[in-house]
């Protein structure tokens, strides 16, 4: 008993070290939020084209039905990281033959089109979520953001971010393989 | 000293202002009230704890006009928090429900009350026991009531 006891500030210093160990870990991201929509279906919504485009809108029966996983990417104008991120993304579309679907989040339509007129429009669809209200059926905390969706419509895959620098860019990659995203790789 | 209180004043007015503003309140005091206290369980999914309610952030906005927008269609509180749970997971609450994922988030505080009563209940219960006499050998027996008996003797004289 007496051995017993004098053994527990040990194993208390021990769970508290293993804690604290875990907390020190700099892969850790506290702000990480876990998404609740992974393997369900993607959420009910219905969004109108961005006016003055001519990409048509998105709503929730584009992401079902497809021959192959889709990439859904919410994007402003307003928001600076989706800037450094529409290369990247438009890379992939071009390279590696994604399908690329977008949200327009919160954003004015004349600047979204001068935006995209800028940049370039990868995008297949985009839908204008003027109220964030979409962005809510999705779960989003914030802009850029960008899910695969199976083409049942299920929610593969949650990126919260830009999709920019190496290590995102393979996390990414490696999604989208997984997800039989890549038609290009699965030729080869 | 007007001019101290004037900067007070300025200071801390910013930090006494809330984040709910006036377009977004209801009409209705009961149904702002209750979304008030509804705002006050959810976290804000942008900020590090705070809950929607206290939270300037966009989304954070988004979600108070999306509770008022459900009370106001006839949601009972459960079923409003359950519209944004469902959406934003169990992260969205503040307070974690029980279920059996957080038992030992619940249960583990009383758990190491528990094992602190009885193990400092232990030690204390060892060291009396410790304390007690134990049998005197029958030689000690003998020479104790030796002493004993010529006490008695004495007292007696």
């Amino acid at each position: 008993m007496k051995r017993l006891i004098s053994g527990l500030p040990l194993l208390a210093a021990v769970i508290f070290g293993g804690f604290f160990l875990w907390g020190l870990n700099p892969d850790r991201d506290p702000n990480e939020i876990p998404s609740v929509l992974i393997s369900q279906p993607a959420p009910e919504f219905g969004l109108d084209p961005v006016p003055g485009l001519e990409t048509p809108g998105l709503s929730q029966s584009d992401l079902v039905g497809n021959e192959r996983p889709v990439v859904v990417n919410v994007f402003a104008s307003w928001c600076v990281p989706c800037r450094a991120e529409h290369a990247v993304l438009t890379r992939f579309m071009e390279r590696e033959g994604i399908r690329l679907f977008g949200i327009n989040y919160k954003d004015k339509p004349e600047d979204a089109v001068k935006w995209l007129n800028d940049l370039g429009n990868p995008y297949e669809r985009i839908g204008s979520d003027l109220s964030g209200r979409t962005g809510i059926e999705w779960g989003l905390s914030g802009v850029p953001e960008t899910f695969i969706v199976d083409g049942d419509g299920t929610v593969l895959f949650r990126y919260v971010g830009p999709v920019v620098g190496p290590d995102a860019v393979e996390r990414f990659t490696e999604a989208l393989t997984q997800a039989g995203a890549l038609p290009n790789v699965a030729e080869s | 000293m007007r001019q101290l209180i004037f900067a007070f004043c300025i200071g801390v007015l910013p930090f006494a202002a809330n984040a709910v503003e006036p377009d977004e309140m209801l009409t209705d005091p009961v149904l702002e009230q209750r979304a008030r206290e509804i705002s006050k369980d959810l976290r804000c999914v942008v900020c590090q704890n705070q809950d929607i309610d206290s939270s300037n952030a966009g989304v954070a906005r988004d979600l108070r006009l999306l509770v008022r927008e459900r009370l106001v269609t006839g949601d009972s509180d459960a079923e409003v928090i359950a519209y944004i749970r469902a959406r934003y997971g169990d992260y969205v609450l503040l307070k974690p429900p029980l279920e059996p994922a957080t038992y030992a988030l619940w249960f583990a505080p009383i758990a190491f009350v528990l094992i602190g009563v009885f193990v400092g209940g232990g030690v204390l219960m060892s060291r009396r026991k410790q304390e007690a006499f134990e049998d005197l050998g029958a030689e000690d027996e003998n020479t104790v009531s030796e002493i004993l008996r010529q006490n008695e003797a004495g007292d007696a004289s």
